[in-house]
């Protein structure tokens, strides 16, 4: 079994990356592969990253409320682009109410602060294998 | 929703980034389609340049890359990067961020930057490397870069790949020397020493310079050596017998400087990597690098084809596991079981893959 | 120490090993007993604090130990300053008159993520994000219009702003001179403290040098043109929040300030010209008696630093004055009700440690910006321990504790080992180009996660004391998306309304001014005066300075 790529992405102009960078170690440590983007990306940015290394999963970190614009954006980008079937996932401050918007759109589950890692770690697993087992 | 590999291959062929990044990934993973698309991209391979970076943690490598990627742009030239980093051999993830440093070519169309992890193979990797790389080259990149972390047998393996590569130091990356004597000096077409302004560089390019001409004293001036056979890489060997041919077309791998913080140098090193390239062309060698690669690549087919019949055939599985009593009583030596194995196996080799 | 004094250590010491085996024996509870760098002991006495001088200080006195004023809280309780901006600069306008009007001393601006990366409100990067984190400021007409009414004469306003602090510090003051208003009176704070964005925050513009150069400009400038203004507040909020421990806020906070006074005296300043302008914004956490030492610590070393390292003459240059701010990164989302319990504990360790201004957490703030009512609570918070506790009736109360004398002097060690281990790699600025400062910072920041995944930290409502909740409860501000449509509005008059001519004339001459030594703060108040936006003045010097590329460290 090949390794799970997860693209970490922190969009728009928030520079705090302790939660990221804790996650991006986590996935590590649970045997991903993860390609960190950096701060400060836009939504262009992030699509053209998730294509190009042709991830898995992308795992917004968005702590600045700007949350409704961006996210919605990725998605749409990925669309765009045919790669409607990578599992965009994230957490941040976003109240539960715009949570469940962005899951409405397109997103997968949404992580509030206070999660532990292997919360996030196992949704990633279980919704791989879930796929994996699809198109076996 | 996976495409067809008809569809795959049509968008490839029309240029579109999510196909290339599909196809990447089919030939990393020698998933289903592997060998089909090899084939069909064949004609395709062998326009582009490669270009090897290697180097210690902390050099900035990235840093020289993404200028590097800057220049060849304004040249008109197209570039993809393929970035090798380490799998942690404790959980078999990896964090690859090398990506973070070539922001300002992330949204170019002319630029695809892929991350690879080493997944804990070593002679497996370079293969890998190199078949990503002609997936590259036969979207039509004409300029590719293999960026690889320390200096081991892994980076010598990969480096054996391009047609040029270069080796990054920078002053503080620990015992200089002893960084050299790890086979670089064997690998390295051009050094770079990189944070020129910090204290020791001009020392460590003196260093470089030293090595080089204490092995024109000893064992010749050593061209750096590639093509060499698969199963027996021994440098120094090589390096006399090189000597002993007496090569007359050498390259003198030229030791420079940057600062590629500040974009210093890059001209000059871009200079001496076309240079290189076209000692390549006119001394043959680059055909020669060239044919070596696609021996090399048939070589790691037929034992990728050999692992996958027979170790995947169960009835030779089972045979092998009869043995071990003879083995362990003494009444058969692994030389004698093995070729006892191959013996029977003649048909299971030469079988056609399902 | 006389001979009765030795034997009583003596025998203290005596009854302290009898004391030890009856704790050795006992039942215990399974439970960390540590503060945010190490264990600490059961219990503490005499012996610890042995000839240690610190008990013997007074309040106001070198090296301020116990307090920079003599008068304690007696003379001024602390400033509370509520951190607040959101929307547009009318929103926010309104959001500091609510505040004035209950009670609030001092005002504290909080900018939007476009503001802090220097970004106008109107440009691409800034979609979605107008007005979100804070208040939209892209212009001396955005200023203008967030103090009207406000006579900035007669407050003190903080704002934290780093990347381009210089240029919203050149809208408040050309705001003054709008307002008819003598800039010498002005009083407040920039916190334009680029060293810790580089190792924690990441609200950067500039690549390091040219960023500390318009710093020491400001200091430069300030001192002859407002001198009653605070030109930095060297910061371990950030630093903390980011994970680092205590020992590490305490000493990497310190080490940037020694930073910024050798610069100053590099450009060839009088030390004691810039540092009486010199403040400082700590951290305060969970652990109370650890954020009490650390503030008594960080006043002893700056004193001591300044006095004996650096030469300073005037008293002045050798107190501390700092803000404080609870801190954000123990707030929980899970039953947020508790938070206001944390703020409450920590707003005490903060008056406990001697702070000269506070801001206390909403309880909300993990999920959104606060609501009215929630921030009056968090304001109430610091009412009721000003005037019901009988707290700040005594200076530094906790003085001469067994136990928070000790833990001061301990963390006073572990901050002089840094400072000689950061002096071993070269100092804070390479520090942060090899990333050393940032991984030491992201390691505690691991073993924390680590602590509290396995449980060996507990987190109230998050890992422990668990409820199934159904709907939050308490209502969340929502900062409507016509922010950022009315603030592309106001500005799009704004540029028309304005003399372009004068504009451009403006931007050239401190972008040719950036190629040279000159001080560039009377360059940026001449594009403030003349309504150039932050982008295009900070555009102006990023033609020249270049722009910070980011260096990751894991």
């Amino acid at each position: 079994m090949r390794p799970i790529r997860v693209l970490v992405a922190k969009p728009g102009l928030d520079g705090h990356d302790r939660g990221a960078k804790v996650v991006a170690a986590a996935l590590r440590d649970a045997g991903m592969e993860v390609i960190y983007t950096g701060l400060h990306q836009t939504p262009e940015m992030i699509a053209t990253a998730a294509i190009q290394e042709d991830v898995d999963v992308v795992g917004l970190s968005i702590l600045s409320g700007a949350h409704m614009t961006l996210i919605p954006r990725v998605l749409e980008l990925l669309r765009a682009d045919g790669r409607e079937d990578i599992l965009v996932t994230g957490g941040g401050i976003i109240p539960r109410e715009d949570m469940d918007a962005l899951e409405a759109r397109g997103t997968g589950r949404l992580f509030g602060p206070g999660t532990p890692t292997s919360e996030l770690v196992d949704y990633i697993h279980d919704w791989f294998e879930a796929r994996e087992s699809q198109t076996a | 929703m996976p495409q067809s590999f008809d569809a795959l291959v049509a968008d490839f062929e029309a240029g579109k980034s999510a196909a290339l990044a599909r196809a990447v990934s089919i030939v990393e993973n020698h998933r289903a389609g592997y060998d089909e698309l090899m084939t069909r991209l064949h004609p395709q391979i062998g326009r582009a340049q490669r270009l090897g970076i290697t180097g210690p943690p902390g050099a900035g490598k990235s840093t020289v890359t993404n200028l590097i990627v800057q220049s060849l742009r304004q040249e008109g030239h197209t570039a993809g990067v393929i970035a090798v980093d380490p799998t942690s051999p404790f959980t078999g993830g990896a964090l690859l961020g090398d990506r973070v440093r070539m922001e300002s070519v992330a949204l170019d169309p002319g630029v695809y930057i892929r991350s690879m992890a080493t997944r804990g193979s070593l002679g497996g990797l370079s293969a890998r490397t190199a078949e990503v790389a002609d997936v590259l080259d036969a979207f039509g990149f004409d300029r590719i870069i293999i960026e690889t972390v320390g200096v081991g047998q892994t980076e010598l393996d990969i480096a054996r790949t391009a047609d040029t590569t270069v080796v990054v130091l920078v002053p503080e990356s620990g015992d200089s020397i002893q960084t050299l004597k790890a086979g670089v000096m064997e690998i390295a077409d051009i050094f770079v020493v990189n944070k020129g302004d910090r204290p020791g560089a001009d020392r460590l390019r003196n260093d470089i310079e030293l090595m080089l001409g204490l092995r024109r004293g000893s064992t010749g001036n050593v061209p750096a050596h590639h093509g060499v056979q698969l199963r027996s890489f021994n440098p120094i060997r090589v390096a006399r017998e090189a000597a002993r041919a007496e090569d007359p077309e050498r390259w003198t791998p030229p030791v420079l400087g940057t600062i590629a913080s500040k974009g210093e140098g890059i001209d000059v090193l871009l200079a001496a990597v076309a240079r290189h390239f076209r000692y390549l062309e006119i001394s043959g060698a680059l055909k020669g690098r060239r044919r070596i690669r696609l021996r090399n690549q048939v070589a790691e087919v037929v034992a990728e084809r050999v692992r996958n019949r027979l170790w995947d055939d169960p009835e030779t599985n089972a045979w092998l596991d009869a043995q071990l009593d003879l083995l362990e009583s003494g009444a058969a030596t692994p030389f004698s079981v093995a070729d006892e194995l191959l013996r029977r196996s003649g048909p299971l080799l030469t079988g056609v893959e399902a | 120490m006389t001979t009765a004094e030795m034997l009583e250590l003596d025998r203290l010491r005596e009854e302290v090993v009898q004391w030890r085996a009856r704790f050795d024996a006992a039942k215990k509870r399974n439970a960390l007993f540590a503060n945010s760098g190490d264990v600490v002991d059961p219990v503490y006495t005499a012996l610890d604090v042995a000839g240690d001088g610190s008990a013997m200080e007074l309040p106001g006195d070198y090296p301020f130990t116990r307090g920079i004023h003599a008068t304690g809280y007696r003379g001024k309780l602390w400033t509370m300053r509520q951190f607040a901006g959101f929307g547009t600069a009318p929103e926010t306008n309104a959001r500091y008159k609510y505040l004035l009007s209950h009670g609030q001393t001092g005002l504290s601006v909080a900018f939007d993520f476009p503001t802090l990366m220097g970004y106008d409100s109107d440009h691409p990067r800034s979609e979605g994000e107008v007005g979100k984190c804070g208040v939209a400021i892209s212009s001396l007409a955005d200023m203008e219009t967030l103090f009207e009414g406000i006579p900035l004469d007669k407050v003190s306003t903080s704002m934290t702003i780093n990347g381009p602090a210089v240029i919203l510090f050149a809208f408040y003051v050309a705001a003054a001179e709008k307002q008819g208003v003598d800039i010498r009176e002005l009083r407040g704070t920039i916190q334009n403290d680029i060293l810790k964005e580089y190792m924690a925050q990441h609200a950067w513009v500039y690549p390091i040098e040219p960023a500390l150069r318009l710093i020491v400009d400001n200091f430069e400038w300030s001192a002859e043109h407002v001198p009653l203004w605070n030109t930095i507040s060297i910061s371990g909020y950030h630093i903390r929040e980011a994970g680092a421990t205590a020992a590490q806020e305490l000493a990497f906070t310190l080490a940037d300030g020694f930073t910024y006074v050798e610069r100053g005296l590099a450009r060839g300043l009088d030390v004691d010209d810039f540092a009486p302008r010199l403040s400082f914004f700590w951290d305060i956490h969970n652990d109370f008696f650890e954020e009490i030492a650390k503030l008594r610590a960080a006043r002893r070393i700056w004193a001591r630093h300044l006095k004996e390292r650096f030469g300073a003459k005037d008293p002045r240059s050798l107190i501390m004055r700092f803000h404080s701010q609870t801190a954000g990164v123990t707030l929980t989302a899970q039953q947020p009700m508790n938070n206001i319990v944390r703020v409450a504990y920590q707003a005490m360790a903060a008056v406990l440690g001697g702070t000269q201004s506070l801001h206390t957490n909403s309880m909300d703030e993990t999920l959104a910006l606060p609501t009215e009512q929630a921030v009056q609570v968090a304001l109430r918070t610091q009412q009721v321990l000003a005037y019901e506790t009988g707290v700040p009736n005594v200076a530094d109360p906790l003085g001469g504790s067994y136990y928070v004398e000790a833990l001061t002097d301990k963390l006073e060690r572990e901050a002089e080992a840094l400072f000689e281990q950061i002096a071993e790699i070269g100092g804070v600025v390479h520090g942060l180009e090899t990333g050393w400062l940032q991984r030491k910072i992201a390691e505690s920041s691991s073993r924390q996660q680590w602590e509290i995944e396995q449980h060996r930290r507990t987190i109230v409502g998050v890992n422990e004391f668990v409820t199934e909740e159904g709907e939050l409860t308490i209502p969340l501000l929502k900062v409507s998306e016509a922010a950022e449509r009315d603030q592309r509005a106001r500005m799009a008059t704004m540029r028309a309304a304005r003399d372009n001519t004068l504009v451009e004339s403006r931007l050239t001459a401190l972008r040719e001014a950036s190629r040279t030594d000159a001080n560039l703060m009377p360059f940026i108040l001449d594009c403030a005066r003349a309504y150039c936006t932050l982008y295009e003045i900070r555009a102006a010097m990023e033609e020249v300075f270049g722009a910070y590329r980011e260096p990751v460290f894991f």
